[in-house]
């Protein structure tokens, strides 16, 4: 039996179309994905994602602990500064990826949904002496969006938000960080139950739509960026997943959990993940094969794009290939070119 | 819960035909059909002339979650495709039964829509998958 997030009967009132992903009931649209999409681009939609997993870390051994877990480096966070990195095997494989959030007392991490139960037991055992990890259920609510912070305030009593990408700020019982996985401005805001559920409500009221899984895999397909389990794995380093630029080698003293393994594999790559657009007729989708003048590679992520209105991805591929290629959808080889990602920030296409 | 027309026939793999006065088929997918796969986006239609038996791949239709193939109904040669939808492949979320229809063939032998599901079978396979 899969779960539920507090918020399951609100998706049903709204319509949600409720499917099982990785192991959560969760709305993969509330009628169409293209519209939810579209009201993310040019307004402002919102998401639940209370299935990912939310873990406080904190004490004296917390920093020395993620600066040990985490191949990006916590050391130069300022308070309520977020950072995006990798949890690493001793192979330099990626566990999950994670934001990590400095907090006036210890960090929070906020680690995948499918990666939970391992993602905790993976702490639990690099645990140091000195520290208290503990997993924090809660509402998780992204409001994303052009207009997404206009509305929120609309919808609630709180001041002026003046956060900076990336950064944070407290009210009250809530976190809401300037983050997203959308390419467009927005918060992901973290709360308690009761006041998720009527924060959900406010929204609703002053005209956030809701959007679901289908449409978070769109926007952020657009936006270039990864999905875990899918663009990435522990059989992938972050050289070959798009995402070298978050491993930090200094200070050199720094012993990473994977430096070891990966200390030669980032100088010569022998794949990368990049942007991939179809030039023909059809849609892209996952573990379809490229054909490259280097070699072979395999679709990770494929859509269509309802911004481009044409079919994207992500592939990896040989690191020398050109970016003409081919894709195998069915038997057939179709036109695709590679193209840096993302496509689509803030309601703007960037490739074509 | 969808709309099932009580004048067409159906399979299981969520077609629907229809026997034309002329005698041809015209084949597309259910208003449940449609609603699970949500937007679709792409069709790949059968080509003209091309023959195919009952329950044989006789296209693709892609929405922005996933490829899904489509089965003809009834065996027969292709004659008619719906080319409406190279550009506006959404008239299949907005008219499943009507504009959004997908292709028309000759059937080997019209009898052979006697052994598709009318429209309470239908009912009670889409039902199932509830």
């Amino acid at each position: 039996m899969a779960d539920k997030t507090p918020l399951f009967d609100a998706h049903v009132a709204a319509g949600g179309k409720m499917v099982d992903f990785a192991g959560w009931m969760m709305p993969v649209n509330y009628g169409s994905q293209i519209e939810e999409h579209t009201a993310v681009r040019s307004d402002a939609g919102m998401f639940d994602v209370s299935h990912m997993t939310i873990v406080d870390i904190d004490g004296p051994d917390a920093e020395d602990f993620l600066r040990k877990v985490i191949a990006n480096d916590v050391t130069t966070l300022a308070e309520y500064q977020a950072l995006y990195g990798a949890a690493l095997n001793a192979h330099g494989g990626i566990l999950d990826d994670l934001i990590v959030y400095r907090l006036p007392k210890g960090f929070r991490v906020v680690v995948n949904a499918s990666t939970r139960e391992k993602m905790l037991d993976w702490f639990d055992a690099q645990a140091m002496t000195n520290m208290r990890i503990e997993h924090k259920p809660q509402i998780m609510l992204a409001v994303q969006g052009p207009e997404a912070i206009n509305k929120l305030l609309a919808a609630t009593d709180l001041p002026e938000l003046s956060i900076k990408p990336f950064f944070a700020a407290a009210h009250g019982d809530w976190l809401i960080g300037r983050t997203g996985y959308t390419g467009e401005d927005g918060v992901e805001v973290m709360l308690p139950v009761e006041q998720g559920l009527a924060l959900w409500q406010s929204l609703l009221a002053a005209g956030v739509k809701p959007a679901g899984l289908g449409a978070r895999d769109t926007l952020r397909l657009e936006a270039g960026l990864n999905l875990y389990g899918q663009d990435m794995s522990e059989a992938t380093s972050p050289y070959v997943s798009n995402i070298g630029w978050t491993v930090a080698w200094e200070p050199a003293d720094r012993g990473f959990i994977g430096r070891h393994a990966l200390q030669d594999v980032r100088l010569a790559p022998t794949h990368k993940l990049t942007g991939i657009i179809l030039g023909d007729k059809g849609v892209l989708r996952h573990d379809q094969s490229v054909v490259t003048d280097a070699g072979p590679g395999v679709v990770t992520s494929g859509t269509y794009s309802p911004t481009m209105q044409r079919s994207i991805g992500l592939v990896r591929v040989p690191a020398q290939a050109g970016d003409d290629c081919s894709v195998d959808i069915r038997g057939s080889l179709k036109k695709a070119r590679l193209v840096k990602p993302p496509f689509v920030r803030k309601g703007k296409i960037l490739a074509n | 819960m969808s709309d099932i027309p009580a004048e067409l026939k159906y399979a299981a793999t969520h077609e629907w035909a229809k026997l034309e006065e002329d005698g041809t088929v015209t084949v597309g997918i259910s208003d449940h059909a449609q609603s699970a796969l949500g937007d679709v986006v792409y069709i790949e239609a059968p080509e003209i002339g091309l023959t195919v038996g009952a329950q044989e791949e006789a296209g693709v239709v892609e929405s922005v979650k996933a490829a899904s193939d489509i089965y003809a109904p009834v065996g027969g040669t292709i004659c008619a495709v719906n080319d409406a939808l190279t550009d506006a492949p959404e008239t299949v979320n907005q008219d499943p039964y009507g504009d959004g229809w997908f292709f028309k063939l000759t059937p080997t032998d019209a009898a052979d829509l006697d052994d598709l599901l009318d429209a309470e079978a239908y009912a009670e396979v889409c039902a199932d998958e509830e």
